[in-house]
């Protein structure tokens, strides 16, 4: 390849990206091992770390991450494979409903799944109504199907969204020549088409099983505290014993498994070959289910959707409007209108149009710069060098490391003095391009790399100079995977809790704060609009993936 | 474009954090602290300063926080921390002793630390709220003990939350600690889980999620939470009600007491002005301004309540309490036998 002797050009691309992560990640945490050193002597050491709670807390850790990401890619992918292959009506609605989970903060899901399938939700009080029961007949909270059903919940729509877009760039001549070959169509799907998608699959299943094995909000909340998981067990040790020790063992051992999972499957992904994907038109490869399995199919994967994905989210639009009113319960705007009333002349009080100002602020500066480090990162690391590989592995730490660690990295690390008051909540948006950095990655470079390297010969010999060959070959072939990339950095930063209420200052709360913030009181009111303004950001959410979906087909082909 | 934003970002990162700083006090809290408008905006006017605030997770948190840079203290004073949590505090030194005048009005029960290194701000108690409505409807009795609750009668009726991860859940373990003593108390929590108590982690999932009382609608009719929580009910009601839907079980040591007090901490360049914010807090305005604000009481006898705290608050006559001594000691130890019996 033309690239191989350009060496000197990647590691310049690489020097940004890697002083963000030595700044913004490894001196945090090389910090909190100082702090942990300073504070224990080898003797307290032992005696901190229990390792009966290690063993438990690693083995269920895995348990249910593995039970988790099967789930999600038993539903997932044929979901992408709905979504990459076939026209229907309402796919872009039903596209963005699935996304919408994503960016729910936990306890406001919590909420959600208890309005449908708590001992009180709607779905139990139907079937005890129906059947004539006692008792209600769903009874999943605080137990592991919980867990799981929430994962699955949260990142399906990592598999619809990453293998959904290879899909539908996939150039599906390939398979009409193999079937002109003789293949049968399964066969075309197995030798050509699977191959063709399996790095996407893989980086798909990766991240899905990253997000559900340091998974906190959900163990901790919906799962109840008979479950621990490594990531909640450095939460309780870390805020509530102080046992620095423990909790850093517990984090080298969290960020030992996760990245040698990562480490296997970027290993996986390389072994398979990169057959060249090439830019297609919008929706070319796709068509209304015709056959009777097809349609069958189709009806069945948006059923599922449908239960699994939105209804959740439904019951929690509803939830919002519906009120405890003098004649019982009443559809009303009130608790929305409450967001921007004062009542208590609080010191703390954030109008919502202001909190919303925040988080979309933080959300844009991290995409920006999450972007911009992805690109740097995706064009350092074309070439897959042994070294490349290396680095590839290093920025995924950050999505193996707990969010409290992060949090504490930073606190230990950047709050020096009284004056950090100031300027602190700018680490928000790094911290969320920290955590969104793997993903734009793994979204972004897989596309990069099917490139085939004689397109840019070509340009360049009919003379093209490097940034037009940017602007003009790369730049459209990568920009759908560049706007799913942006979306997921926008979504992650929009619903991040974890490292940012470390960061947060009362002037400055981003929306899952806020909320947080509601639901740390006891009244209706306040619950009410904890509910009103996860609506709001579920508004929000909408809004800028309608936007993106319309930057993803935007045009190149008119302006150039 | 985005380089030069990049790079603009991290300018104004390290231009903003060179520029001196004016007159300014940094008060470090808790999360649930709120206080009105007015009554900072006094205090700022009077002293001619900017008070910062720094929410710092809840009061374990907090303290751990302000244990971990101590090195380089990021505020002048520490609000927030409890009885529970206090020993930690003290040991670490992080405290810088200050004796307010104003401590005068404070009865001298509510002054744990001989050594003036805090002063108390405020009380409350945690107690098990109960939804009213369940027990008129099932005509069931109220539990008049801890005793009561390992009642097959109350069998799956009680949410309680982990202490390991919550404030009011590790309080609740103190009362029944301070009730059975070190020696009884696993036993008394084996007996409740045979009595299928429901255990959560943390506050806002027993109260919205399990708690039926709530406007979450759960299935427990009972829930470890605030004895001022009731009030609040009534207050932060979305439609005017006459009597809370829910009330407090304050049966002789059924709640534990905290106290929360506020500290100067060590190495404050600002100890002139954090001593004012300190009488400040302990003066009538903010002490009459805390019960709407935080639903806790104030320590100071000369501030009036507001009507509503008479009207729906049950105050527990005898309140367990626990030495702060025999806390800090054991209180780790006492969590980590609880998670091994209960979360097994």
């Amino acid at each position: 390849m033309a690239q191989k002797s350009n060496w000197k050009r990647d590691i310049t691309l690489l020097t940004v990206p890697l002083i963000f992560l030595i700044i913004f990640y490894l001196l945090p945490l090389a910090e909190i091992a100082r702090v942990t050193i300073s504070r224990f002597n080898l003797d307290e050491f032992g005696k901190a770390i229990n390792w009966q709670v290690v063993f438990s807390a690693l083995s269920f850790t895995f348990y249910q991450a593995i039970l988790s990401t099967i789930l999600t890619i038993g539903i997932g992918l044929p979901a992408a494979w709905l979504f990459g292959r076939f026209k229907f009506r309402g796919k872009n609605a039903l596209r963005i409903a699935s996304t919408l989970p994503f960016i729910l903060p936990t306890v406001v899901v919590a909420a959600g799944f208890s309005a449908l399938i708590g001992p009180r939700g709607w779905i139990n009080i139907f079937l005890m109504q129906l059947m004539g029961l006692k008792d209600p007949p769903i009874s999943i909270l605080n137990s592991l199907s919980a867990i799981l059903l929430a994962h699955v919940f949260y990142n399906t729509s990592i598999m619809i969204r990453v293998v959904g877009a290879a899909l539908s760039q996939f150039d599906q001549r390939l398979e009409d020549a193999a079937q002109t070959l003789g293949a049968s169509s399964w066969q075309a799907f197995l030798k050509v088409t699977l191959p063709n998608l399996l790095p996407s699959i893989l980086s798909a299943v990766l991240l899905v099983f990253l997000f559900d094995f340091t998974s906190f909000g959900v163990v901790l909340m919906l799962g109840g505290p008979q479950f621990s998981t490594l990531e909640v067990e450095i939460y309780i040790q870390t805020v509530q014993f102080l046992n620095l020790p423990l909790a850093g063992i517990l984090s080298l051992i969290q960020l030992f498994f996760t990245m040698l999972v990562t480490l296997a499957l970027i290993r996986i992904g390389d072994s398979g070959f990169a057959v060249p994907i090439m830019p297609r038109m919008q929706e070319e490869n796709m068509r209304s289910p015709r056959r009777v399995w097809e349609k069958a199919f189709a009806i069945g994967i948006i059923a599922i959707l449908l239960l699994l994905l939105v209804s959740p989210v439904a019951a929690l639009v509803f939830k919002s409007l519906l009120i405890e009113g003098s004649q019982g319960q009443e559809i009303s705007i009130k608790y929305f209108l409450e967001l921007f009333s004062n009542r208590r002349q609080s010191y703390f009080y954030v109008p919502p149009f202001q909190a919303l100002l925040n988080s979309l602020r933080f959300a844009l500066i991290s995409s920006l710069v999450s972007l911009f480090l992805g690109m740097l990162l995706s064009y350092g690391l074309r070439v897959n060098s042994r070294f490349n590989r290396w680095v590839e592995w290093l920025i995924m730490f950050p999505l193996g490391t707990s969010a409290v660690t992060l949090g504490l990295g930073f606190f230990i690390f950047f709050f020096r003095g009284t004056g950090s008051a100031r300027w602190y909540p700018w680490l928000i948006p790094m911290v969320h391009s920290l955590i969104s950095l793997p993903f734009v990655l793994r979204v972004v470079q897989p596309v990069l790399r099917s490139i085939p390297a004689n397109i840019h010969w070509a340009a360049a010999t009919l003379g093209a100079s490097p940034p037009s060959i940017f602007r003009r070959v790369d730049l459209p072939i990568l920009w759908r995977s560049l706007m799913t990339a942006a979306l997921y950095a926008f979504t992650i930063s929009l619903g991040e809790f974890g490292a940012t209420s470390f960061l947060s200052r009362p002037d400055l709360p981003t929306m899952p704060i806020a909320i947080f913030r509601y639901l740390g009181l006891p009244g209706s009111i306040n619950y009410g609009q904890a509910m009103a303004m996860a609506v709001i950001i579920l508004l929000v959410c909408v809004i800028s993936m309608l936007s993106l979906d319309q930057l993803q087909y935007l045009s190149f082909r008119d302006k150039a | 474009m985005r380089k030069i934003l990049f790079i603009g970002l991290l300018a104004s990162l390290v231009l903003v954090s060179c520029k001196p700083e004016p007159a300014a006090l940094t008060v470090m809290t808790h999360d649930p602290f709120a206080v009105s408008e007015d009554v900072i905006a006094q205090f700022e006017s009077a002293h001619n300063v900017k008070v910062n605030f720094l929410l710092s997770g809840d009061a374990g948190s907090l303290v751990n926080r302000a244990i971990l840079s101590k090195e380089n203290p990021i505020a002048d004073v520490l609000y927030g921390i409890d009885n529970t949590f206090l020993t930690r505090a003290l040991e670490e030194k992080i405290f810088e002793s200050y004796q307010s005048s104003s401590l005068e009005n404070i009865p001298d029960h509510f002054e744990l630390d001989p050594t003036y290194s805090v002063s108390p701000v405020d009380y409350g108690d945690v107690c098990i709220n109960y939804d009213k409505s369940y027990f008129i409807e099932t005509g069931l009795e109220l539990p008049a003990s801890l005793e009561d609750l390992t009642d097959p009668r109350y069998a799956g009726l009680l949410a309680v939350e982990n202490p390991a991860t919550s404030s009011p859940g590790l309080a609740f373990l103190l009362a029944t600690i301070a009730e059975y003593g070190e020696e009884n108390y696993l036993d008394y929590w084996k007996r409740l889980k045979d009595n299928e108590v429901v255990i959560v982690s943390d506050w806002e999932t027993a109260y919205y999620t399990n708690f039926s009382g709530s406007a979450g609608q759960g299935s427990q009719p009972m829930v470890v939470s605030y004895g001022t929580s009731p009030a609040a009910e009534v207050i932060d009601a979305e439609t005017e009600m006459d009597e809370s839907p829910t009330a407090s079980l304050v049966g002789d040591k059924m709640c534990y007491r905290q106290i929360e007090f506020v500290g100067i901490l060590n190495g404050t360049q600002n100890r002139a002005i954090a001593e004012k914010f300190v009488d400040f807090m302990l003066d009538i305005p903010f002490q009459e301004d805390i019960p709407m604000n935080m639903f806790v009481f104030p320590v100071n006898e000369l501030a009036e309540l507001p009507e509503e705290f008479s009207l729906y608050i049950q105050i527990p006559e005898n309140p367990a309490e626990l030495p702060l001594g025999q806390i800090s000691v054991n209180r780790d130890r006492w969590i980590t036998a609880w998670r091994e019996l209960m979360l097994q």
